[in-house]
């Protein structure tokens, strides 16, 4: 917007002014109003979906589910889109710094004086588009299945370490057989073919982001950590 | 100077000569002070009116009082009776409602805060002494819970709404700006809080979120063990982010709140677009 037309603006305004009501009591009213409206929602929400407590957290087990507040979905998802751990980065932090820039920058990216919805389709359709596509990331993030079971044909002697893979929540990020999301991890069916049982274990212990560290799984309760290791060894 | 509500609030006595009420005299017709009842009556009306007078004297002394001592009054003028331009609408209570989605967080906060316990092995029992034994306690932490999610989703439709109005636009830039840090600040509210009732989902949803900041370039690491308190996970990181979330974000919204309030209230509200398109096309032929 150039001097001329700040200055149309600003007189525009002034008419639209003097022609509106005062805050006093007509907006706040609506204000109160929806005040009223947000308050009984929170209530509303608060007691009839309450407020449940998982077990206690405990850094040794296992049965665990690592999901964030629905709202992070879409950034979770992307970590599933996303999956080359060369690249990992981009999706954790690159992405969402960049749009978080961009939405601060905007009002010096997008310079047209013109306000109407319609008359600025550029503006409107980017703006449909995220809403859209962070709808959609959303959506298949909370469709995405909970980790649990793992329905793969296992040896006896493994299947100790079955369990512990299936309760440690490995599938919220990798597919063992059947079951487990597709990303963010890769495909664990046939990791005994491409690690050896020591580096698989290096990277339970010490894993490129976002997977979390057993480490103390390790430590507190290391023949369980075995267990685990010698069922992911022998997936060939 | 003290309000003078004491003496006003008792009734003058009758000076000699003066008129009785007007309506006592005129509603029955009754000529002067002949009559002892229409006196009386006439009498009465006029104490309630005097009393009316000195009982809307207290509220005014009092304003003016305040107004003696800290100059208020134009600034509380000006707030309140300040114009918003024509076509105000609905959508503009959008800001107002994430406000007192924020204070209703504030409050059931400080209630949570009085029971809540941030170490690694009280954390969990004290949010389960909350739920089960705390008087109202479920719907408390239920409140905060639930209204941490209204708040996100008000967040995101005020945000909608003042980028789809172009409210974005000159003289409203640094508005917008302030917008998009209190934006930043919901979430991490958000993330910080998540780990507080230290369940299993909590814990592990939080070294995700940690484990995924360490993942950034050259600051991620560092960001990382300062979110922990360290390399590992434990009482301080617990602790640490209770703080964050309780005392370090919570001032800086209700701090940027404060600008953005300040800013809507000097620059005014837009009008919605659609009236702006008509207005100026109506100009526009008056030109030609
Ligand atoms: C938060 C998501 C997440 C969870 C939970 C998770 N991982 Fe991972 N995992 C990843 C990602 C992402 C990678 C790729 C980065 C890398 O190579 O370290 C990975 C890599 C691996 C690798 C190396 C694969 C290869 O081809 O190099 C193994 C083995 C592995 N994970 C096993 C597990 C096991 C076992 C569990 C459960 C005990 C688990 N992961 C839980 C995200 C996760
Ligand atoms: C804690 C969060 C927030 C609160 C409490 C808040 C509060 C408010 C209030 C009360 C108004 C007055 C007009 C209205 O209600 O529409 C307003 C206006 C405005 N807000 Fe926010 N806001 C918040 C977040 C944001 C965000 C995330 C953005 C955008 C990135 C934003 C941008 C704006 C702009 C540009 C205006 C001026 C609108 C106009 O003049 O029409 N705000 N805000």
């Amino acid at each position: 917007m150039d001097q001329r037309q700040r200055e149309q603006y600003l007189r525009e305004y002034g008419i639209q002014k003097s022609k509106g009501k005062p805050f006093f009591p007509y907006a706040i009213l609506k204000d109160g109003t929806m005040a009223c409206i947000t308050l009984a929602v929170i209530i509303l929400l608060a007691v009839i979906l309450g407020a449940e407590i998982g077990p206690k957290a405990d850094p040794t087990t296992t049965s665990y589910d690592p999901r964030p507040e629905w709202y992070f979905f879409f950034l979770f998802e992307l970590l599933r889109v996303i999956k080359p751990p060369a690249i990992v980065f981009i999706a954790t932090i690159g992405i969402p710094t960049v749009c978080m820039v961009l939405l601060i920058l905007l009002p010096f990216i997008d310079r047209n004086p013109e306000r109407h919805p319609a008359r600025r389709p550029v503006a409107t359709f980017t703006g449909i588009t995220v809403i859209a596509l962070m709808t959609y990331l959303t959506v298949s993030g909370a469709l995405a299945g909970p980790p649990g079971t793992i329905s793969l044909k296992t040896p006896p002697q493994y299947q100790a370490g079955k369990l512990v893979a299936a309760e440690s929540g490995c599938q919220g990020c990798h597919k063992i057989g059947e079951n487990g999301n597709p990303g963010p991890g890769p495909n664990l069916t046939h990791i005994g073919a491409r690690l050896p049982r020591n580096a698989i274990a290096r990277t339970l212990v010490n894993p490129t982001a976002p997977m979390p560290s057993f480490s103390a799984l390790k430590r507190q309760n290391p023949k369980k950590f075995n267990q685990l290791v010698d069922f992911l060894a022998q997936l060939k | 100077m003290t309000p003078p509500l004491p003496r006003a609030l008792r009734p003058k006595p009758p000076r000699p000569g003066s008129k009785p009420g007007r309506n006592g005299a005129s509603a029955n017709g009754a000529t002067g002070g002949g009559d002892p009842k229409a006196l009386k009556k006439a009498r009465k009306q006029a104490q309630r009116e005097a009393m009316k007078q000195q009982a809307l004297e207290v509220p005014i002394a009092m304003l003016g009082w305040l107004d003696e001592r800290t100059g208020s009054t134009p600034f509380l003028r000006a707030f309140l009776f300040r114009k918003t331009p024509q076509g105000t609408n609905w959508y503009y209570t959008l800001g107002s409602a994430t406000m007192f989605a924020f204070v209703n967080q504030a409050v059931t906060g400080v209630v949570l805060a009085m029971y809540y316990n941030p170490s690694t092995t009280q954390a969990y029992g004290s949010v389960r002494h909350i739920i089960n034994d705390v008087f109202l306690g479920e719907l408390v932490r239920g409140m905060h819970k639930w209204g941490s999610t209204v708040m996100v989703v008000l967040v995101f439709l005020h945000m909608g709404r003042t980028f789809f109005f172009g409210a974005y636009k000159y003289p409203r830039e640094l508005n917008w700006i302030i917008g998009v840090v209190l934006l930043i600040l919901t979430m991490a509210m958000s993330f910080t809080g998540y780990l507080l009732p230290f369940d299993q989902r909590a814990f592990w949803a939080t070294v995700v979120g940690v484990n995924i900041n360490a993942s950034g370039p050259i600051l991620g690491p560092y960001l990382a063990d300062f979110l922990r308190g360290g390399a590992e996970f434990g009482t301080t990181t617990l602790s640490r982010f209770y703080a964050i979330h309780m005392l370090v974000i919570p001032g800086l919204i209700a701090a940027l709140i404060g600008a953005h309030l300040y800013l809507v209230a000097k620059l005014g509200t837009s009008a919605p677009p659609w009236l702006k398109a008509e207005k100026a096309r109506e100009l526009a032929e008056e030109e030609i």
